[in-house]
């Protein structure tokens, strides 16, 4: 049983500032998310694109804005249950609440705040007969654990970054790799492309364009799959053990939305008068997630809601403690790492 | 500038008739939400920047619409149900001649 101060589902930009918040108020954090990587959209979906809306930044590419919340929370020791999604909650005689996720990990935490975004990142499946059949026996759509797939034969399907960037790995590790893509143009980072087309020159990606697979074959495990190739749509019968399908990913609510929390339009209803706070007290939902009235879903308003959320629980967690909120450029920030951050102490010096 | 009308028909099969203003930079995915023609979250998921397919649409009229960007036309080789007629509604911005526009939402992948 992982324990903490706050769990916090969703990894996104808010789930993250969420531990700065809390970290000044010394309560620990600890987040649940779906995908493999912390950053939710900005990481998943358009690392590469800038935002310019980030009160203080001028301009910040969605990846370099995670890996700056990344920096700033580490003296906080976040701990992260990544490539996991929430499945269930339960409350606990004592006002606590415990967290399982669809692998069974348990988490338990006075608070629960949900920073989910859109939802969790479900794989979005190309419509092929029998595909169920084959999912964890040869097909997988996230790459979690790129070990399994060595020495042995891979096919790749799709045409972005992540389905660039795993073929030029995996042509290390795998005994062979096909990429099949239903363009011949790629809509990937133009050095990902020339690193693949590169390694295609070299014989270690074998890429099939502008082709889509179109059957699967297999008893029990999948075995082969037929793609087929334009302009004269030539089959090609591909002998493997792995295929994995990159066509990205869609948010979907999920479990979330059967924790008895008040939903309305897709999203979890929240007090915006104090504190964020969902229709359960205890459990409070942050960020993209979240709707009120005039709700707007950007990350700046996340990052307000983080604040005024870890307040909120610091008087649920400790009712009787007297607290008020404190500058950061006054009382410095000390890590739980032992850290501390601090002002420069200004050098009197008297003149002579 | 005045309003144009578009016609929508939804993931249900019901059809919206309804203003589009072409002064405000808006697109068709933006008045899909405006009007609500679809549940938050299953309709412009990216925000408009052609990397995710979720605002697909078939145009049903004969209108001459602004060619397919290169981003637009890569997003669709990688989406589902995708037809002849599929555009991506966040890159087609509502102007005047797109007067009488009759589109239909993709279903929902």
């Amino acid at each position: 049983m992982i324990k903490t101060d706050i769990l916090i589902i969703g990894a996104g930009p808010t789930g993250l500032f969420t531990v700065f918040e809390a970290g000044l108020l010394k309560l620990k954090c600890h987040l649940i998310d779906a995908l493999p990587q912390p950053g939710g959209q900005c990481s998943e979906i358009y690392p590469k694109k800038p935002i310019y809306d980030i009160p203080g930044f001028p301009e910040v590419l969605a990846g370099d804005l995670v890996d700056n919340l990344m920096k700033q929370i580490e003296v906080f020791e976040p701990g992260f249950t990544l490539g996991e999604r929430a499945e269930t909650i339960e409350k606990q005689d004592d006002d606590t609440f415990i967290v399982t996720t669809n692998k069974g990990t348990k988490h338990q935490a006075p608070v629960v705040a949900i920073a989910g975004g859109l939802g969790s990142f479900e794989p979005r499946k190309p419509q092929l007969e029998n595909i169920t059949d084959f999912e964890d026996k040869g097909i997988e759509y996230i790459i979690r654990d790129p070990e399994i797939y060595r020495n042995k034969k891979v096919a790749i399907a799709g045409g972005g970054d992540s389905a660039l960037d795993w073929s030029i790995y995996l042509a290390d590790v795998a005994d062979e790799v096909t990429l099949i893509h239903r363009r011949n143009e790629f809509r990937g980072a133009l050095d990902s492309v020339e690193k693949v087309e590169e390694l295609k020159k070299l014989g270690k990606i074998n890429l099939i364009t502008p082709a889509e697979v179109t059957s699967l074959q297999g008893n029990g495990q999948l075995e082969a799959i037929t793609v087929k190739q334009k302009p004269d749509d030539k089959e090609i019968e591909l002998e493997l053990d792995h295929f994995i399908p990159l066509f990205g990913l869609s948010p979907k609510l999920g479990p979330i939305a059967n924790w008895g929390l008040e939903i309305e339009k897709n999203a979890i209803k929240v007090d915006n008068t104090l504190d964020y706070q969902t229709n359960i007290p205890g459990i409070y939902a942050i960020g993209d997630v979240n709707t009120y009235p005039g709700k707007l879903k950007l990350i700046l308003c996340g990052f307000h809601e983080a604040t005024l959320m870890c307040q909120s629980a610091y008087k649920r967690i400790f009712p009787d403690k007297k607290y008020v909120m404190k500058y950061t450029t006054v009382s410095g920030v000390d890590g739980f790492d032992g850290s501390r951050k601090e002002a420069e102490k200004a050098v009197v010096k008297s003149i002579k | 500038m005045s309003d144009i009308t578009i016609k929508i028909k939804d993931r249900e099969g019901e059809i919206h008739e309804v203003q589009a203003p072409t002064d405000m930079a808006m697109n068709l995915m933006e008045i899909v939400r405006s009007y609500e023609l679809a549940p938050e979250g299953t309709v412009g998921v990216c925000g408009g920047m052609a990397m995710c397919a979720s605002c697909q649409c078939y145009v049903v009229s004969d209108h001459e619409l602004p060619e397919m960007s290169y981003d637009e036309d890569l997003m669709l080789a990688e989406a589902f149900n995708v037809k002849d007629s599929s555009r991506l509604g966040c890159q087609i911005q509502m102007t005047e001649d797109l007067d009488g526009l009759e589109v239909e939402l993709a279903p929902e992948v």
